[in-house]
């Protein structure tokens, strides 16, 4: 049982943590033809827009209501109207994607009357769904607002789907938690894909932000969920939730659709993975599809893979047995990442978080710590490496540590949408990377 | 709402800006500019307020309110320092739900306690943002008994997002300068050669290819405002002979009010390009009115003149006659322009977007006729120009950067977190190669290529048939 502290004090130094809007923002991203609309003042989108570009190195369609001190004491109706009415002239996203922000929260909009009226001034508009989330800057972190706006999807009715498009495949929803980047929700997909099932992935950003080069210019996002897919929904007929954070969309859309589900709250590790191939297996099997010939079993490339897994874990743990690393990552992406080093025999020296999670109380330390950069700094000397995002540079260079860059932002490393640390393939990735970094360190240490 | 109105009314007044000489309609224009709903969007007061005080390296900068404003912006400043370090740092009160409610102001009283305790920095800078301005937490009064309990200076900066642009911001900014930190400390001594350097950031490292110009001229820089400056400098930036403002509209206030208060002149200048670097040297001698500088300026321009041309002639052939679209603010587009024809380019495009009256007629007689001026822009309007004008490059800010690439066309990087430096003679050589490699690198073709099988497909048919 790890215990939960945070540090009595009153400045956050080095902040590990982002607000909500920008976890909302970039699980709306994730969903096709729309454009994330802050509702707030203009910096705080444009701030966001700026670590997403460094980050993904890719144009990021965001947009604001752009409420000024006037509009901050007379109340938000008109900018959420007008922003709304110039995204669907300029842009014409298939889906609005509205949140708020600690400005509009603090002054207390009233979101739900301000649609309301939107909706009955405009009822040229009816077909055009509205997913609406709130998300105060001043409580929880990224991974909750992600979290937050992913239920909201779910919650939204999108309309009924077009029956006259047969469904020739069984359809899988997987919610695909923050934890993953594009790269691992793309080799998600193609796992999916190949067991013969059909993934409906919310939210997509492999589709939008995985690095492809589009013909046309582009004034939404281009890819990720769409609007027919999320018509779709109540058609899937199991839920995989990656992340602890999906388990409650994961049962909003049991409540809903009464599909089952299953939390996976990782997927890299040769357990983890093992257990989410038996389980889309389990579902294929399960089915008396007309369409199957035969029950297929676990595809024959991923006993492959398992095997290479097998041996890299072999030829790698040489180097992580004893090697003591200290962690500041997202609840979700840390327990993954804890537990994966754990299981190579390294030790967790620190952990440094940003938000609550229940899953925080089952790592393998002692203790974790909901704080910022600062904390890891006091709690890391003396480890062999650091996993943290690209902020933790300094402080790394100054414990003379080397840092494996996770989480967001990555501004100083290429590939952030096309990396993937999931499966069995990523898993061996990811092993390497490390393992090289420690190969690395022995040998400085040997020159010396 | 606590949040002092009447300030904002004053600096959107602020009569030292060419926004403000035009009267009746349009007056006012780029300071009061702010997003409109739905549209794309700039930076709030409070990223303009960060990114002119920054720079100042070893103060802290505390930002009160939620994690949203330093969260997500913290450290990425491009501007560099050649000591402390402490400015890179990230410190914000982080205000949760609880604080919201009952109030700011003894939390960040006890953040600047813990900032000065552990960091010990020269100075602490307070950032005011929308949540704390919107709550009604009385900055100055924080502020003012920090500065007595802790014996450290600590600066409130007024820079709340909603109350306007980052133009705006950088007024804030100047403000906070002026009401509290130039002319608290007195120079160790001074010489009929000093001056400050307002309005640059010292991006890459853009000063140190200029201060080495200066110090062969016998000029002294006694305060950068505020690129890789100490705490200390700027509080004696009131001694200065003159002040020399580089993209001068973002802190004209400065500079008109330290002419006021304290007597100083000052000229608004550029270090981009030969023609403005020679003119910025020549202006400054002339003001500081000394025959003997005025000749060591000459010699060394012709030097430095002479060096260049022959550093840059492998790239003017190379760039002769290409042809760049320039979307960037305010002063910069005039001063990039004269960049761009000192390399031999021609400038098919430009912004005006943030530009005064006198910045378009200025950039109007350097593009000639033809050339087109960008009022509006958002990244369609911007392809839709290059496709056009058949431009070669697209020189903008960062955030445009993959507008250009996506459009497959070469892009250079000019503003805030670029990572070389164009200012001076050396940096007109850098930006020569930085754009030839842009132009020249053998990867257009390649992303430019169709698949083989997508065209062509008939011919190859065709041919085997
Ligand atoms: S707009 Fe306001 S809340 Fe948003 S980043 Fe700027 S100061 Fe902070």
């Amino acid at each position: 049982m790890t215990t939960v502290t945070s540090r009595k004090k009153s400045v956050a130094v080095n902040p590990l943590k982002q607000s909500q809007p920008l976890g909302a923002a970039l699980a709306f991203l994730g969903l096709k033809g729309t454009v994330p609309l802050f509702h707030g003042s203009q910096g705080c989108t444009a701030f966001a827009k700026v670590l997403l570009v460094r980050h993904f190195r890719e144009a990021i369609p965001l947009a604001t209501t752009a409420m000024t001190e006037v509009s901050t004491i007379l109340g938000g109706e008109d900018n959420v109207e007008q922003a709304i009415l110039t995204l669907v002239e300029k842009a014409k996203p298939e889906i609005i994607a509205l949140f708020t922000t600690g400005l509009t929260e603090t002054r207390g909009d009233d979101m739900k009357g301000i649609l309301r009226t939107f909706r009955e001034s405009h009822p040229e508009l009816d077909s055009l769904p509205i997913v609406f989330v709130s998300t105060p800057d001043y409580k929880g972190a990224m991974q909750d607002g992600f979290a937050a706006a992913v239920r909201e999807i779910v919650a939204t009715d999108f309309g009924s789907r077009d029956e006259s498009l047969v469904e020739m495949l069984p359809q899988v929803t997987i919610l695909a938690g923050s934890l993953l980047s594009p790269g691992d929700v793309a080799e998600i997909k193609q796992i999916v894909q190949d067991f013969g099932l059909k993934p409906l992935i919310l939210p997509d950003i492999s589709g939008s932000l995985d690095g492809h080069l589009e013909d046309e210019y582009q004034t939404t996002t281009a890819g990720g969920t769409s609007l027919e897919q999320l018509r779709n929904l109540n058609q899937s007929t199991f839920t995989l939730a990656i992340g602890e954070s999906m388990r409650s969309p994961a049962e909003t859309l049991q409540q809903q659709f009464g599909t089952n589900y299953e939390v996976f709250p990782q997927l890299a590790g040769l357990e983890a993975v093992d257990k989410f191939l038996w389980r889309l297996s389990q579902i294929v099997n399960s089915r008396h599809d007309p369409h199957f010939i035969k029950p297929p079993t676990v595809p024959n490339k991923y006993e492959i893979q398992r095997r290479q897994l097998q041996d890299a874990i072999l030829d790698t743990h040489f180097y992580f047995g004893r090697k003591r690393i200290s962690l500041a990552l997202e609840p979700d992406l840390l327990y993954q990442t804890a537990w994966l080093l754990h299981n190579m025999g390294a030790e967790i020296q620190a952990a440094v978080t940003t938000t609550k999670s229940p899953i925080l109380s089952d790592l393998p330390v002692d203790s974790v710590t909901i704080g910022d950069l600062e904390d890891l700094e006091d709690l890391a000397a003396g480890s062999d490496l650091i996993i943290a995002n690209s902020q933790a540079k300094s402080l790394a260079k100054k414990l003379h540590i080397p840092l494996y860059r996770l989480g967001y932002p990555i501004y100083d490393r290429l590939g952030n949408g096309y990396r993937f640390l999931i499966s069995y393939r990523g898993t061996i990735q990811f092993l390497f990377d490390i393992g090289n970094i420690f190969i690395e360190q022995e040998e400085s240490q040997n020159n010396h | 709402m606590a949040f002092k109105q009447s300030k904002v009314a004053a600096l959107l007044n602020e009569p030292g800006c060419e926004h403000n000489h035009q009267k009746g309609v349009g007056k006012n224009k780029a300071c009061k500019q702010q997003a409109q709903p739905g549209a794309a969007q700039g930076g709030c007061a409070f990223d303009g307020a960060s990114i002119a005080l920054v720079p100042i390296t070893d103060a802290a900068h505390l930002v009160h309110g939620p994690i949203a404003c330093a969260g997500n912006s913290w450290g990425s400043r491009g501007s560099l320092s050649s000591g402390p370090m402490t400015y890179k740092m990230g410190f914000t009160t982080d205000l949760s739900e609880n604080d919201i409610i009952f109030g700011g102001e003894k939390k960040l009283y006890k953040a600047i306690k813990e900032v000065c305790d552990r960091y010990q920095p020269a100075a602490v800078f307070v950032y005011l943002t929308c949540v704390t301005a919107l709550i009604g937490d009385d900055l100055d009064a924080v502020c003012q008994a920090a500065t007595q309990k802790f014996g450290t200076p600590i600066i409130p900066v007024n820079s709340p997002g909603f109350a306007g642009t980052k133009n705006m911001g950088n007024r804030m900014a100047g403000e906070a300068l002026l009401d509290h930190v130039v002319g608290t400390v007195e120079p160790e001594y001074t010489t009929p050669y000093d001056i400050n350097l307002i309005g640059e950031y010292n991006i890459a490292g853009e000063l140190w290819g200029v201060l080495p110009l200066f110090e062969k001229l016998g000029i002294r820089v006694l305060a950068k405002i505020t690129g890789d400056a100490r705490y200390q400098d700027v509080c004696s930036a009131h001694r200065a002979k003159l002040n020399v403002m580089i993209c001068s509209k973002a802190l004209i206030n400065m500079g008109r009010k330290m002419e006021e208060k304290y007597g100083i002149p000052y000229i608004e200048e550029s270090f981009y390009g030969i023609a403005d670097m020679n003119r910025c040297l020549r202006n400054i001698a002339a003001k500081l009115g000394d025959r003997e500088l005025q000749e060591r300026v000459e010699n060394l321009i012709s030097e430095e003149t002479a060096k260049l041309n022959q550093a840059l002639i492998p790239y003017r052939s190379r760039l002769q006659g290409k042809r760049m679209v320039l979307y960037t603010g305010g002063v910069k587009s005039w001063s990039v322009i004269s960049a761009a024809q000192d390399l031999g380019m021609e400038v098919v495009a430009t912004s005006t977007k943030k530009s005064t009256e006198e910045d378009k007629a200025r950039i109007k007689e350097l593009l000639g006729k033809d050339g087109i001026m960008l009022q509006k822009g958002n990244a369609q309007e911007l392809l839709r120009v290059i496709a056009k004008t058949k431009a070669d490059l697209l020189v903008a800010g960062g955030r445009n950067q993959y507008t250009a690439l996506k459009a497959r066309i070469p892009f250079l990087d000019i503003n805030q977190e670029r990572h070389h430096p164009y200012a001076g003679y050396v940096g007109l050589v850098e930006m020569a190669r930085e754009i030839d490699e842009a132009l020249h690198s053998p990867i257009w073709a390649q992303v430019r290529k169709p698949a083989p099988w997508t065209v062509n497909s008939y011919h190859v048919a065709a041919s085997i048939g």
